[in-house]
């Protein structure tokens, strides 16, 4: 049987049916796009979506739904250390969002070479990139957490520019590295460990002997990403940025 | 927005596939072989976007018409050369009997899904695809010999409407036949169901097609479908004669079928 999506309409249900269901999943949205699933869902969808990450790379709505399912040990630990640390106690009440209504690009095109607003647009540009295609969070069951991945998804192209990294998968393998040591995800430990599978043997190469070490290295040395709130650094040079967080210049 | 459309069309095969195991090409050749069609049949189908019915509707009459006639052929031993040579010719070989199949759908992406996989195939003769709604049919009374509508039924809003849609649309003698989702009665087996409908389709909706939430919304509509019985009722009420229902798998599917008389 199928579903068709001009008669399916996206419906939060209020509550259980007439039916009997035999689990009981969460009775109401904790915020929009929240879908409640009980753990033998949240293992199903945990393992579907790792195979089929690997199996169809571009399926980024997958590895999005793995983080979440797999996530609920990482997060906290995440949250924990914003709360801990001034810049990161403000975004979180805050709840600051990257997308494109929310920058001024004509603004941060207008900032000078090298500065963090600059590089960042040259970034999205090069690798003809939106910060607006990140998934809103659907399966993580706290929502406040829900933020935090959120945060993490949107400042992801950040990372890119701070490491100097492109999208390519050489590119995102590394940054998955970095994001690894530096978020414990579940999800970012599998894609880095995973990811390097469809790369050359040179590229290979390149990544154990030089990238990894030193994003492993930096990784380790830098305060918590999250705890940065980059939406009022954009003025401030990369270089010094990166010094400040404890990010390695790039190989 | 077109393409995604478009390429969520493409995965309802593979979703069908994977939620119920493949075992959805089972239970439509079952329905094709409870409908033996004859050549010459002209069949709507209704809510048949991408085309399952229609193929093996197609399939079957050529075979039909093959036996057909090789039996001709077999009891005409007396031919003279002449005759065999034009009983070979393109006009009257018919390799379908003059059969067709219309495939009628509300939505143009499955229609486009149905197309392609029919040109990918190689059918092309005895077909057409047609954009209608199953409450309100583009067709004249009386016209089909047969109309299924297999896996759709449950999305129409005014159920008794499509039926009475069928009726009319039906030649005298015509048969009504619609495969369906229908009710497990089995306390044990509708347990398991319940679990795998709600547990595991949204899941793989997700994971196969991105979307989850249509796939929950699949699993509910079929839970509040009229059960056998009912729906048995329903087919009567349009004013079909000799209505029966066949389960299949224990009721998880069942096939009605009924007659205009």
């Amino acid at each position: 049987g199928r579903a068709r999506l001009s008669q399916a309409e996206p419906r939060a249900r209020p509550g259980h049916g007439e039916e009997e269901e035999v689990e009981e999943e969460g009775c109401y949205q904790l915020y929009p796009g929240h879908i409640p699933t009980s753990p033998l869902q949240k293992a199903l969808l945990a393992a579907g979506s790792a195979a089929m990450a690997l199996y169809d790379p571009y399926r980024h709505d997958m590895v999005a739904v793995l983080g979440e399912t797999t996530g609920c040990l990482a997060l906290p630990n995440l949250r924990d250390k914003m709360k801990h640390h001034p810049e990161g106690y403000r975004i979180l009440q805050e709840r600051p969002r990257i997308r494109l209504s929310t920058l001024d690009m004509g603004k941060l095109r207008g900032l000078p070479d090298g500065s963090l607003g600059r590089e960042y647009v040259r970034f999205l540009e090069d690798n003809k990139v939106s910060p607006d295609t990140r998934m809103p969070p659907k399966f993580v069951d706290d929502e406040e957490l829900a933020y935090v991945i959120q945060r993490y998804r949107e400042v992801h192209d950040l990372m890119h520019t701070l490491l100097g990294m492109p999208t390519n998968m050489l590119g995102e393998v590394v940054v998955k590295w970095f994001e690894a040591v530096q978020t414990g995800l579940p999800m970012c430990v599998l894609g880095a460990a995973f990811g390097p599978v469809r790369l050359s043997a040179r590229k290979l190469q390149v990544l154990a002997t030089e990238l990894v070490p030193w994003a492993i290295r930096s990784g380790l040395n830098a305060s918590c990403i999250l705890n940065v709130y980059y939406e009022q650094r954009w003025e401030q040079p990369v270089e010094s940025l990166r010094e400040e967080i404890g990010i390695f210049p790039p190989p | 927005v077109y393409q995604v459309f478009e390429s969520v069309a493409k995965k309802y095969d593979v979703m069908n596939d994977s939620m119920t195991l493949g075992i959805h090409r089972v239970w439509k050749d079952i329905l094709m072989h409870k409908m033996n069609p004859s050549p010459g049949t002209l069949l709507l189908d209704v809510a048949g976007g991408t085309g399952d019915i229609a193929f093996r509707f197609i399939n079957y009459v050529r075979s039909a018409r093959e036996r057909q006639l090789q039996r001709k052929l077999r009891h005409s031993q007396n031919l003279s050369w002449q005759e065999i040579a034009e009983s070979y010719q393109e006009e009257n070989f018919k390799p379908l009997g003059d059969s067709q199949v219309v495939v009628c759908d509300i939505n143009k992406e499955m229609l486009k899904v149905g197309k392609q996989k029919a040109q990918h195939l190689g059918y092309s003769e005895g077909l057409s695809w047609v954009l209608g709604n199953a409450e309100e049919l583009p067709f004249d009374d009386d016209k089909f010999d047969v109309y299924t509508i297999a896996f759709g039924i449950r999305n129409v809003t005014r159920i008794d409407l499509a039926l009475q849609e069928a009726y009319r649309v039906l030649k005298p003698g015509g048969r009504f036949l619609c495969l369906e989702f229908s009710h497990v009665s089995n306390p044990l087996l509708s347990r398991l169901y319940d679990v795998y409908s709600f547990q595991v389709i949204p899941v793989l909706g997700e994971v196969i097609a991105g979307d989850w939430k249509s796939y929950q919304y699949l699993v509910e509509s079929i839970r509040r479908f009229p059960p056998q019985e009912e729906l048995k009722a329903m087919i009567e009420d349009a004013g079909f004669f000799k209505v029966d229902y066949q389960n299949l798998n224990l009721g998880i599917v069942a096939i009605h079928s009924g007659f205009k008389l």
